[in-house]
């Protein structure tokens, strides 16, 4: 087996359902979308992605991300399934 | 004690739900209002949208934490959805043996909720543009 034949072995597809608010929302066009990626994924990583793709102004260590619910560490590994939400300052009061 | 609501927010009602007894020398409320102005530029009028778990869940931490530091007992709703001037965005209820903690409990709720809580604000400005604040 090749080295890029065992790359592709320890790759797995995975499915995350990617929620956007505000105006993350407005530039994306959408308030949720999916995506399939490969592991090992972090959320700083899918971020970057996404940010390229949508144009987004705002860098990681503007926003805040929670996966699942709950504010998580940008260095957290996605798995399947998970739901990761991206944060613009907030302007709630 | 922390909600959200697309409904005008009634502080009669919340404060008869915050309940505050015989022991409770001090209420305190804050009002956050829909103000016609942001920088100079005239607004018309306002929305606010959450994620909503998790600013239920943050929100609930707040006033628990906020009844931790201060011996009172507490109270928040944050308005979502359309609203117009002079409206009520959002309401912090606060009472206590007496007034000193009552107001520095209110203050620090009021900061920590602008602070922590995933919520987000779109000004509809007279110009006619809409604009996300992000500060």
């Amino acid at each position: 087996m090749t080295t890029k034949h065992r790359h592709q072995a320890r790759t797995r597809k995975i499915k995350v359902q990617i929620r956007y608010f505000a105006e993350l929302k407005q530039q994306a066009g959408v308030d949720q979308e999916s995506q399939q990626c490969e592991q090992p994924l972090t959320a700083v990583e899918l971020y970057a992605q996404l940010r390229e793709r949508h144009g987004f102004r705002f860098g990681a260590q503007m926003l805040r991300v929670a996966i699942n619910g709950a504010f998580a560490e940008w260095g957290t590994t996605l798995n399947d399934g998970d739901e990761v939400a991206f944060l613009p300052p907030f302007s709630g009061g | 004690m922390f909600a959200l609501s697309y409904e005008a927010i009634d502080a009669n009602k919340w404060v008869a739900k915050l309940g505050p007894g015989l022991d409770s020398g001090a209420l305190v409320c804050f009002e956050g209002r829909v103000r016609n102005h942001h920088q100079g530029k005239a607004v018309r009028s306002l929305d606010y949208e959450a994620h909503e778990a998790l600013a239920l869940d943050e929100g609930e931490r707040i006033v628990k934490e906020a009844q931790q530091r201060f011996p009172v007992q507490a109270a928040c709703v944050h308005r979502l959805g359309s609203l117009e001037l002079g409206e009520v965005a959002v309401w912090v209820g606060v009472a206590g043996s007496h007034r000193d903690e009552a107001f520095s409990a209110c203050r620090w709720i009021i900061d920590e909720i602008k602070a922590r809580v995933p919520i987000w604000k779109r000004e509809y400005y007279e110009q006619g543009e809409a604009v996300w604040q992000h500060p």
